[in-house]
């Protein structure tokens, strides 16, 4: 066997390990209920702003704070904290997913993204409303 | 129904030339490829004149649905969803280019107006490849053209045309009606993001990157087809040429990242960017193994394999930002217009024929029995190939989770920190690449004498010296990931200075100062510099909004749990007027306005050092949202140093609007005694009669009566607030209010009660919306001008080589002649 040969093989091996180790770090996406079985393990959730309770962020007294009820498409609610500014247009997206783990009894959230009906999108409903309010 | 004020005549004359387009690049595929199987020369020129003059016909279509499409943005005709999405009026002229792509449709366009541009250079110059190399170039323009083609075929949607009508493509009830056109005052924007002039000059170039990997595909491709290899040199300019380009468009794409976007990088391991850089290192390990096999005779297969994979990989980023499958993964990518299918065949078209090819020839390609030594260039110039692969094949791996989820119904997403992921395994990357890229130019392809190889000592000894002073003195302490990670950083810049070094000594020690040949060491040059910038500026970013409490309440609310490392409070809560500490500078928050052309409001952020007088005002600003969005997007500022920048964003901000209800309280008081509001409490310390400070507040002719207070919040912070009155005459009162910004405090002296026992009455107001407010992060990125400087250079070094390699080849050409 060429050395070659030897060397590409190391480093596929190699590669293959990275990726092994990788798929240890990888996260899943669950729902609320799922994660509050999970409590300290990072996940991912996927859900909406509960409109019923306040969205409490002050600027004045603590701009790294933020926090709402998020609830999921099984009806089930938790409070979410997250320790950065609020970002703009939140109360519009229509989803989150909300990257963190749950601590005692709240979701302490690390990254939040925005789905926003219309960022990049062109949703007919958004263009409706633009349409009928232009009218 | 006549629709009254429509402009139905461009629309039409866009699907004309869409279906031209389409027919045309069929016919030139075709031609191009009979004119190159035909024996005779008399057969084949007919072919080779259809084939062009088709080419032609293309290239004129793909012109002038891209002039259509600017006339129905340009003009605002609104009756077409394109105009209607992607823009509106109030749009610069310079932005509307950018309209272009923010659709997909648009940059479809783009990307087959720069195949057309290539495809005339291999026509003019490529000699006998031009037949092959361009049944391939059309082939993949009659894939673009179905993309923009937007007709059904047995109820299946063929592409999405930029022509449609407003009305044909969504149901309102105004276009019931015939004069609906007069109701749709206005477009619903270009997206606040893509307004910037990044966004202008960005795609263009990273699209004529993208559309450029097509050429050495196509040669290989052709090369596969005829058995022929001799391809190999006429295809080393345009890889150079495709690397310099598609590497120059993604590093565009970082510098907007980094002054447009609100992440605070120019990097941030995105999918959308993961899956433009992996063609990038396919394609440069490609061209190595290409210049290994023109000057050894080895590697030709894995030069095979790597610009079909390049060119593929290129396909498949198309296909993951532009199908919606990284909805959840990314920021960025473009939406779902439900042609999954349709993207995956385009990919699955170029990658399946091309790689089967490659293995039913696999045999047949020439290769040598013999090993490479060690000590040679060939053998390390194909180790580094190999790393570069592997590296994209690792990280494209990991940006292909959606992907996995879709094949497999598996339910798995990104790490917790999905940018410490890449950048564990990827420093070990820039380790090894560094070292190589510093020591392979000392070899010699073939077999090196040893005393050769010795030149390496000095620069490795001057780049040790370097590095070790950077370590030691520099200031490197990116402990956030173990002291693993950051050994594995001071390795890295070591690679990085001694690649830096390495090359430009090079220039004297093995190039003896010839600059025309030295395109390959400049590019390297670049590449140490570039890489040196990226290990300094990310393992030195520092925050300087981070809980430098001056007048701002930034600190964890009681009741919480202190914030866990690494988790951020960057946000910094400035008052308009009042000036904050952060860190090494009082920051004020002197004014905004609001700059009507281009629809932004600036912020007016002045900064003086507390040392020395590094002085300067920044102006981030603000833009509202479109298209049904509430609120605004930020875009960064900074200030440039030549050794590092100071880089700001705004992350929210409140204007003091309405009409403020909150009514005075009045409190009685004597000096000495304290009263308490909701945040802690006040003391009168004395009443002065015209007190000189206060000069400024009231006439010469009146008699003013001031009161010193402090303030003592509940933090601890202490405020001074003097409320006062000034007397003119007997009859004239003025009240001159005092405001406690921070602690959104107005107080007013209204009245002495009685003189003897000195008892006073103050008003009092709390309010929410006293002043004008806004949160910001302030970072600092140390010498990031690095990492352009090397971005420059190396492309620089690309245009050299590539300048030296035509010239080279047309030298050979006339002497031939």
């Amino acid at each position: 066997m060429k050395t070659t040969h030897i060397i590409i093989l190391v480093f596929i091996a190699a590669a293959i390990a990275v990726l092994v180790q990788f798929s240890g770090d990888l996260t899943t996406y669950e729902t609320i209920a799922s994660a509050k079985a999970k409590p300290g393990k990072p996940i991912n959730l996927i859900a909406k702003i509960d409109k019923s309770h306040p969205i409490e962020y002050d600027a004045v007294k603590n701009p790294n704070y933020l926090s709402f009820v998020a609830v999921d498409t099984l009806g089930n609610s938790i409070k979410v904290v997250y320790h950065d500014a609020k970002p703009t247009d939140m109360e519009k997206s229509e989803r989150l997913v909300l990257k963190g783990s749950v601590k005692e009894g709240y979701f302490d959230c690390k990254n939040i993204l925005l789905k926003c009906p219309s960022k990049y999108k062109d949703t007919p409903g958004a263009m409706k409303n633009n349409l009928q309010a232009s009218n | 129904m006549n629709y009254i004020g429509e402009h139905l005549l461009p629309g039409q004359i866009g699907h004309f030339f869409a279906v031209l387009s389409l027919v045309a690049s069929m016919l030139s595929a075709f031609s191009f490829y009979k004119a190159d199987v035909c024996k005779n020369t008399a057969e084949q020129k007919p072919w080779l004149q259809i084939a062009r003059f088709s080419f032609g016909a293309v290239t004129i279509s793909i012109l002038s649905m891209f002039l259509v499409l600017y006339y129905v943005i340009s003009n605002h005709l609104f009756e077409y969803k394109y105009a209607y999405t992607h823009s509106d009026k109030s749009l610069q002229i310079e932005y509307l280019l950018s309209c272009f792509w923010e659709g997909q449709e648009g940059s479809f366009l783009l990307w087959s107006f720069w195949n057309c541009f290539l495809g005339w250079i291999i026509i003019w110059k490529a000699g006998k490849w031009e037949k092959p190399v361009m049944s391939v170039v059309s082939i993949t323009q009659f894939a673009l053209a179905t993309m923009v083609l937007g007709v059904y075929f047995f109820n299946v949607k063929v592409g999405s045309s930029p022509f449609v009508l407003l009305r044909n493509e969504m149901e309102a009830p105004i276009f019931s009606r015939p004069e609906y056109l007069s109701f749709i005052k206005d477009g619903t924007g270009l997206n606040t993001l893509l307004q910037n002039y990044w966004m202008v000059i960005h795609p263009p170039i990273l699209f004529l990157g993208f559309a450029s990997t097509l050429i050495p595909f196509a040669f290989a491709f052709a090369g596969l087809i005829k058995n022929d290899h001799s391809w190999i040199k006429p295809a080393l300019p345009w890889a150079s040429f495709s690397a310099a380009v598609l590497g120059l468009g993604i590093m565009m794409g970082a510098a907007w990242a980094y002054e447009s976007l609100s992440f605070g990088g120019y990097w941030a391991w995105d999918p959308v960017e993961n899956a433009s850089l992996v063609p990038w290192l396919t394609l440069i390990a490609g061209l190595h193994t290409n210049l290994v096999y023109k000057n050894s005779g080895y590697s030709l297969r894995p030069t095979y394999f790597f610009y079909i994979i390049s060119f593929s990989l290129i396909l498949y980023s198309t296909f993951l930002t532009r199908s919606g499958i990284l909805g959840d993964t990314s920021v960025h990518a473009f939406t779902d217009l439900g042609m999954n299918t349709q993207l995956l065949l385009f990919v699955l078209l170029f990658f399946i024929p091309a790689l089967v090819l490659f293995f039913i020839r696999y045999k047949s390609i020439p290769t040598i029995q013999q090993e490479e030594q060690t000590y040679s260039r060939e053998f390390w110039m194909f180790i580094g190939s190999l790393i570069l692969f592997l590296a994209g094949a690792v990280i494209i791996a990991k940006t292909s989770i959606p992907v996995w989820n879709k094949l497999f119904g598996t339910n798995i997403a990104p790490p917790e920190d999905p940018e410490f992921a890449y950048n564990q395994i990827q420093i070990f990357v820039a380790i090894l690449i560094g070292l190589l890229t510093a020591v392979t130019q000392y070899f010699k392809y073939k077999s090196t004498p040893k005393s050769y190889f010795q030149k390496i000592t000095l620069p490795a000894i001057i780049s040790l010296a370097i590095s070790l002073a950077i370590s030691l003195f520099g200031n490197i302490n990116y402990e956030q990931k173990g002291p693993a990670f950051l050994l594995a950083i001071h390795i890295a810049i070591f690679g990085a200075v001694f690649a830096t070094i390495a090359n430009t000594a090079y220039l004297w020690l093995g190039l003896k100062g010839k600059i025309k040949a030295a395109g390959a060491s400049v590019a390297h040059i670049g590449f140490g510099i570039a890489l040196l910038g990226i290990l300094i500026s990310s393992s030195k970013k520092t925050v300087l909004s981070w809980n430098t409490t001056g007048i701002s309440p930034l600190r964890i609310e009681e009741g919480n749990k202190p914030n866990p490392a690494g988790n951020p409070a960057e946000n910094l809560t400035l008052f308009k007027g009042v000036a904050t500490d952060m860190g090494r500078y009082m920051v004020t928050y002197e004014k905004d306005t609001v700059n009507p052309l281009d629809r932004k409001r600036y912020f007016e952020i002045d900064f003086k050092s507390k040392q020395g007088n590094d002085n300067f005002k920044l102006y981030p600003d603000v833009i509202k949202n479109n298209k049904g969005m509430e609120g605004f997007a930020a875009n960064p500022a900074a200030k440039h140093y030549w050794y590092k920048d100071i880089f700001v964003y705004i992350t929210s901000f409140q204007e003091n609007k309405g009409a403020d209800t909150t009514q005075f309280q009045n409190r009685t008081l004597k000096v000495k005694d304290t009263i308490f509001y909701s945040n802690g409490m006040i003391v009168l310390n004395s009443v002065n009669i015209n007190p000189a400070e206060q000069k400024n507040r009231y006439a010469p002719d009146e008699m003013a009566l001031f009161l010193d207070m402090t303030v003592i919040s509940k933090e601890g912070k202490l405020y001074r607030a003097n409320p006062g009155i000034a007397i003119k005459g007997q009859s004239e009162l003025r009240q001159l209010a005092d405001t406690v910004m921070s602690q959104s405090l107005i107080l007013v002296f209204n009245k002495v009660i009685d003189q003897k026992t000195g008892k006073l009455e103050i008003g009092l107001k709390e309010t929410g919306n006293i002043t004008d407010l806004l949160t910001l992060k302030v970072y600092e990125f140390p010498m990031i001008n690095l990492l352009w400087l090397g971005v420059v250079i190396t492309v620089l070094g690309f245009i050299m080589s590539i300048i030296q390699r035509v010239k080279v080849s047309g030298e050979k050409l006339t002497k031939m002649v």
